[in-house]
């Protein structure tokens, strides 16, 4: 093995430009590849997020009434349904009508609790004030510049029940879509419960997955619906989100044509420069076999030499597609330079793109290998 | 005096369509030890006997026994080691591995065997390089030396392993009338002091004449065998 890779070697140097040349068409393939997979995944997750990200992944409702009693479902015992349920919040939601300065407009008044956050990530989102106890409501910013609030400004709400309440406003709030900002409102579950004579009610409960096992939510929520009695009604973001999944598949699909067309473009390309260079090294190989060197020796010659071909096409070509992607991230951004699609680079992408590398070296090389265990010491030397 | 190769009715086609014989039921006996010289106009046959005996080619027909042993029986892989530690070659156009030093390529069968090259090892080639005089341009590419000096490194490397024979296909055929002198001088050198048997194939009358026993062939027929005394 020591004189297969010293010959390998070698016979690599000797042809330098060659070598080079076939190093950077490694390199760029591998990097296009990693480029690829890692833009596309970023694409998917930023997707995800947008669409599902301030939100849960299942909810559950009831089927018959316009809201639970929190009494009847434990909430420990759903948590512990499935390790791959990682937040439970619930909320009650009160549909009323909101005046400030004589205009009307529809606003949910959303009662929730401190396991809103891990789900909603409201507290992110709260851009002055906090939420207080008592009768005071979180509003967005929308109404704030729009009806010029301050904090501790009054708003009056009528509920549906035609009763009427007075709240203070105790901060505010941007998710920054406007569906939201521009009907939802909030305040503590206790007091809204209190408040709107909603004792032990909520509208529903909300469950958050960890965020690889977000594609199981479908299973995930058919497990809580055979525990729940068919009293509910369970929804997973799967369910009301069929054309974004099939568009995902797409795009899944269509990066992985194109990676593999890279990789069999890189396969073919080092198979071609180590065939021609059997061609080349065939002196070599003949005098080689004639000093007794064996067939399958002579055939690691050129493994070996796909494998460090692979090896050096693999780490330049990771720096490059690393840098490519730094390069994508740092000047595709948005108008507030946060990068257009925001892309992680992971160990895994890393690793999966070295091991295509060495793999696809390998696989150029057979072709080489088993020609130059074909090859007849006496055809070079009657040849000369 | 042991014979240490035997030629059993070889013979030698070449070609699919056309069959054209090469060799003629050839019967040889080689002793150990012994100096022959191999003559004969070219096209006779005589590199096809040497890359026969060799194990580079195989015969249409007949056997090689190499120390008793029948070549045709042998895997292609025993073949190899036959080649490595058995036997030595020396080529008219010396092909060497023009990507390593001299030295490197004297070490190239040893590794070979060994795969690794050890202390000792590296001493005795050097030893060899010094045998044939080269010892100044052991660090050289073997692309950088002139003919002569590619000549006696091949040399060097046909010897490192110690092999019993030693086949030349006219070791010196574009070399000048001094170098040649020289080579064989080396030549004869190792076959006394090592007891290897040389079996050289060769145009140079003077060469032949100092051989133990002269074989001619001729239109791929032995067509007269002369022993020394």
């Amino acid at each position: 093995m020591k004189l297969s890779y010293k010959i390998a070697k070698r016979f690599l140097k000797s042809n330098k430009n060659q070598t080079v040349l076939i190093i950077l068409g490694i390199s760029v393939g591998i990097a296009v590849q990693l480029f690829i997979s890692l833009l596309i995944t970023g694409l998917q997750e930023s997707l995800i997020n947008k669409t599902i990200g301030n939100n849960s992944q299942i909810s559950i409702t009831s089927f018959t009434q316009d809201y639970i009693n929190k009494e009847e479902i434990n909430i420990n015992n759903l948590y512990n349904l499935d390790d791959k349920i990682e937040d439970i919040t619930y909320y009650l939601d009160i549909n009323s009508l909101a005046n400030i300065s004589d205009d009307n407009f529809n606003l949910i008044i959303r009662g929730i609790d401190d396991s809103y956050d891990s789900i909603y990530n409201l507290n992110k989102h709260i851009t002055s004030g906090k939420i207080k106890r008592g009768n005071y409501i979180i509003l967005s910013e929308n109404y704030k510049n729009k009806y010029n609030l301050k904090i501790n400004d009054a708003i009056k709400i009528l509920a549906n029940d035609q009763s009427t309440f007075e709240l203070k406003i105790s901060g505010f709030y941007k998710y920054g879509v406007k569906a939201l900002d521009d009907t939802l409102s909030f305040m503590n579950l206790n007091d809204a419960q209190n408040l709107f004579d909603k004792k032990n009610k909520i509208s529903s409960i909300q469950i958050g997955i960890s965020n690889k096992n977000i594609f199981q939510a479908d299973e995930i929520s058919k497990n809580i619906d055979n525990y729940l009695s068919n009293n509910y009604e369970i929804d997973n973001w799967k369910e009301n989100n069929e054309d974004l999944l099939s568009g995902l598949n797409g795009q899944s699909i269509s990066s992985i044509i194109i990676q593999i067309f890279v990789v069999v473009s890189v396969v073919l390309g080092i198979s071609s420069v180590l065939a021609i260079s059997v061609m080349q090294k065939a002196k070599q190989i003949g005098i080689l076999k004639a000093m007794g060197i064996k067939n399958k020796k002579a055939a690691s010659i050129f493994l070996i030499q796909g494998i460090i071909l692979g090896t050096l096409g693999a780490i330049i070509g990771i720096i490059l597609g690393i840098i490519l992607l730094l390069l994508f991230t740092t000047f595709a951004t948005n108008p507030d330079n946060t990068p257009i699609v925001e892309i992680t680079i992971t160990y895994i992408s890393i690793i999966t793109a070295f091991l295509v590398a060495i793999i696809s070296s390998i696989l150029a090389s057979l072709i080489p290998a088993l020609k130059s265990c074909k090859l007849n010491p006496i055809d070079i030397i009657r040849n000369n | 005096m042991k014979n240490i190769l035997e030629i059993r009715k070889v013979n030698k086609f070449y070609g699919d369509q056309i069959k054209n014989q090469v060799l003629f039921d050839i019967n040889l006996l080689i002793e150990e030890g012994s100096f022959n010289a191999i003559i004969g106009a070219s096209g006779s046959g005589k590199s096809t006997l040497l890359n026969i005996i060799g194990s580079l080619d195989v015969p249409t027909s007949g056997e090689i026994l190499i120390g008793g042993r029948i070549e045709s029986h042998m895997t292609s892989d025993r073949l190899a080691e036959i080649r490595n530690e058995v036997l030595g070659f020396i080529f008219q156009f010396h092909y060497l591995l023009p990507e390593f030093t001299a030295l490197e390529n004297v070490l190239i069968p040893y590794q070979i065997k060994h795969g690794k090259i050890t202390k000792e090892a590296k001493q005795r080639a050097l030893e060899l390089l010094k045998e044939v005089g080269l010892e100044k341009v052991e660090n050289n590419l073997a692309s950088n030396l002139s003919g002569g000096e590619q000549q006696r490194v091949a040399i060097a490397r046909a010897l490192i392993n110690n092999p019993k024979i030693i086949l030349a296909d006219e070791p010196t055929g574009n070399l000048d009338s001094k170098t040649t002198n020289i080579i064989y001088d080396i030549l004869r050198n190792i076959n006394k002091k090592y007891n290897t048997t040389f079996l050289i194939i060769t145009h140079d009358e003077n060469i032949a004449k100092k051989a133990d026993r002269i074989i001619e062939i001729k239109d791929g027929k032995i067509f007269n065998d002369t022993k020394k005394d």
